[in-house]
């Protein structure tokens, strides 16, 4: 009886507040967004592709500090910071009265499990090697943070805005992939797997609420229903549409708004690089000159997109333009093909994530292989789960192609191990030297020297920048347009009157 | 001799129709099927070949040529066997009765319940995508409705006197099935086979359709469609020439298998 009354107590409010949905919903304010891939956690700090920081970051997780819609280093949980002259501690004055969605309190001591996390050895985080330099952390007192590192890390305070490097508590920690617990101005209402994550604005945030009520990412993979999502008022923003073919005829909708953004992805098609005939820089220089990548991106993006040579993207102050160092020219493939041993091509398996762009771009490339006699069997791998095991972790492949989504990432070739099997001592001497550099030339100097050397090795395919193309409802204020990080922060947005 | 039905003429013309640009795709297309061509990207029919250029500039009517192929290779071999298989088990059923039919129809049930493309698709994230699946998983589910139809069909045939002669004459249930059960039963497996080739190819493309069928660049009638989708607006012609070409394919190998149905069934004839 007592369990029954409860019961009717609690749906009593929830029927009110359904007969009064139609006038709540607008000027409560909910927004719907396309998520194309669906993250199999929430947690952004554990190994995971970007769509659990698209979800969640902003939204449900904040960080000591924060990349905000111009890609600029903005204070969050930490008020402000000091730098040694030496470049070597980072001392964080953190922000009081900061608590979890679970009403843990924020301090100095979350802040250390949170950090330490990320560098223990067993740790998952997906972007560990950005902070590997962090040799010690401690806290002095309950609002002080102290990073100690081993060697200067000029971009260290950027890659702490990352969603890979958000605050945790150590009590929700382990459970942060299906039940979030972060200091977002939302907390975690619902996910629906396969379908949808509810997020509802959460009254006990530190900062100014956020404008909106309820945020929901919807996960729809197929471009073709993202456009119906949207023309039908399903959603409301797609950050990014999935298919350029389609941007035209909601740039000529006045229902609504629509943005070409930068963003920050490189589409490559990575090689192993330990494995024959990839191994051979001959053979990798061949292939890039088999690609016409204009062609390519008027047949994958309807021409929204920028050619690359090296892992970089056009919109970052420290790119440069090194197309022409392995232009289009089948001819000269062919006969760079034959002087490294395969007169008569070869054949290799061409591992694809099944995501458009990926799918149509490796069309294409198999294609533009075939004219210089190299056979690409296309092999279709489930995104994100099948295609992180088998390239990602297990490097068991040839070829791969994917979108690099991470802004200034160039250092993962540096890695090892990372899935394309690259060694190269100048490489890693030039991310070295990024690292240490003490004034802007000289980082600008390295990074482009970084590039050079990419555009020569080749360890991946450079193919294509892609530029952000988000549409909304042009009721919609506050969407971010361009791409700085990958995300969808919800944070801002806002119906207008 | 009895009137040969229009349905039937409509049908073999369309069904020839198909299976001749199949076999032509074989040696002759009007460009390169796998050929690309960014300068006559989403080209209209007429502008760039007969019924255009596709989303990367390879010409639609060759891949249609080349697709048909595709779809009528695997749905004929899908339908060949599973109608192989199912006949045999619906004969077997037929000359065996008591408890091992039921057994055999039992297992048929089973089989029929399950819906066809979602089991296919189970099979094609099993075995992965390629023609081998399609094979496989479209052939499966034919067997239930050539071993009902077969069954059905033997029934009445091992009820006739000739047969009881034949049993008497010392002959073994396989010899009868095979000499005298099915000379009898096969005009219905043939009018059968062809209504299930039309619905193969209707399984084939809807495969391709969800990435199951064959693997690109070998050209398949869902794929195209599926491809097509986003141009729907743009580009209507991507969606049509699969689209029409599909729908003829299955439309002729109906009319067919109706038509011959017509001609061969005696009670039809006297309804009509």
């Amino acid at each position: 009886m007592f369990a029954r009354f409860r019961h009717f107590a609690r749906t009593l409010p929830q029927a009110a507040l359904l007969a009064a949905l139609p006038v709540a919903a607008i000027a409560a304010g909910e927004v719907d967004f396309v998520q194309s891939v669906e993250p199999a956690g929430l947690d952004p700090t554990v190994s995971s592709p970007v769509a659990a920081g698209q979800v969640t970051w902003q939204n449900l997780f904040e960080g000591l500090v924060a990349i905000d819609r111009d890609g600029r280093i903005v204070p969050q949980l930490a008020t402000d910071w000091t730098i040694s002259e030496d470049r070597l501690t980072y001392t964080f004055n953190l922000r009081p009265d900061v608590t979890f969605h679970n009403g843990t309190p924020f301090d100095s001591g979350t802040a250390k499990f949170s950090i330490e996390r990320i560098v223990a050895d067993d740790s998952t985080n997906g972007q560990k090697a950005l902070y590997t330099d962090i040799a010690a952390v401690e806290a002095p007192d309950p609002q002080t943070l102290v990073l100690t590192l081993s060697r200067p890390s000029s971009d260290l305070l950027y890659w702490l805005g990352f969603p890979a490097a958000v605050m945790v508590e150590e009590g929700s920690a382990d459970t942060n992939g299906t039940d979030p617990v972060g200091t977002g101005p939302f907390k975690l209402d619902e996910w629906r797997k396969g379908d949808r994550v509810i997020m509802s604005a959460w009254d006990g945030y530190w900062g100014d609420p956020a404008p909106l009520d309820t945020i929901t990412a919807r996960f729809i993979a197929d471009p073709q229903a993202q456009a119906a999502a949207l023309q039908s008022g399903q959603v409301d923003i797609a950050s990014e549409l999935g298919a350029p073919e389609l941007f035209a005829q909601f740039a000529e909708d006045p229902k609504f708004a629509t943005n070409v953004g930068t963003g920050e992805m490189e589409v490559v098609a990575g090689m192993n690089n330990a494995r024959a005939p990839f191994d051979n820089v001959r053979v990798r220089r061949a292939l890039m000159m088999a690609i016409d990548r204009d062609a390519l991106i008027q047949a994958v993006k309807s021409g929204y997109g920028t050619p690359i040579g090296s892992h970089f993207s056009p919109a970052s102050p420290y790119y440069t333009d090194l197309t022409g160092e392995y232009p289009y020219d089948p001819e000269a493939a062919r006969a760079l093909l034959a002087e490294a041993g395969y007169p008569n091509g070869f054949e290799f398996t061409f591992k694809v994530p099944n995501r458009t762009y990926a799918q149509r771009s490796a069309e294409i490339l198999q294609a533009f292989f075939q004219q210089i006699g190299v056979t690409a069997n296309i092999v279709s791998s489930d995104f994100p789960a099948a295609w992180i095991q088998e390239v990602f972790t297990d490097t068991d492949y040839d070829m791969t192609i994917i979108g690099h989504a991470e802004p200034l990432d160039i250092g993962i070739y540096a890695r090892d191990p990372y899935y394309f099997n690259y060694d190269s001592d100048a490489f890693d001497a030039a991310m070295q030297d990024v690292a240490t550099a003490t004034d802007e030339a000289a980082r600008k100097a390295a990074y482009i020297r970084a590039q050079e050397i990419l555009a020569d090795d080749l360890p991946a395919l450079f193919l294509y920048s892609d530029p952000k193309l988000g549409v909304w409802d042009a009721g919609l204020e506050g969407v971010w347009p361009d791409g700085p990080v990958p995300a969808n922060d919800m944070t801002e947005v806002r119906w207008s009157e | 001799m009895r009137r040969v039905p229009a349905t039937l003429w409509i049908g073999a013309a369309l069904s020839l129709l198909f299976v001749g640009a199949a076999l032509l795709s074989r040696v002759w297309t009007p460009a390169d099927p796998t050929g690309m061509n960014i300068a006559a990207r989403l080209k209209g029919p007429g502008e760039a070949g007969l019924l255009g250029a596709d989303q990367i500039g390879r010409d639609v009517l060759s891949i249609v040529m080349a697709g048909a192929w595709t779809s009528l290779g695997i749905a004929l071999t899908a339908t060949a066997i599973g109608g192989a298989v199912g006949t045999a088990t619906g004969m077997a059923a037929a000359a065996g009765r008591g408890g091992f039919e039921r057994a055999v129809m039992a297992a048929n049930g089973v089989l029929f319940a399950f819906p066809p493309i979602l089991s296919a698709i189970l099979l094609g994230a099993l075995l992965g995508p390629g023609a081998g699946t399609a094979i496989l998983a479209i052939g499966l589910f034919m067997v239930p409705v050539f071993a009902r139809i077969a069954r059905g069909a033997a029934l009445q045939v091992w009820s006739r006197d000739f047969i009881k002669a034949a049993r008497m004459a010392g002959k073994g249930p396989v010899r009868i099935s095979i000499e005298h059960v099915l000379p009898n039963i096969s005009a219905q497996i043939i009018v059968q086979f062809a209504i299930q080739t039309g619905l193969a190819i209707l399984a084939e493309a809807g495969l391709s359709f969800l990435g199951m069928g064959v693997a690109p660049p070998n050209p398949s009638w869902g794929r195209m469609l599926s491809e097509a989708q986003t141009y729907l607006s743009s580009a209507p012609h991507l969606v049509l020439a699969p689209g029409l070409a599909i729908a003829g394919a299955v439309l002729g190998l109906n009319l067919l298998g109706d038509g011959l149905r017509d001609l061969t069934d005696p009670r039809r004839g006297q309804a009509a």
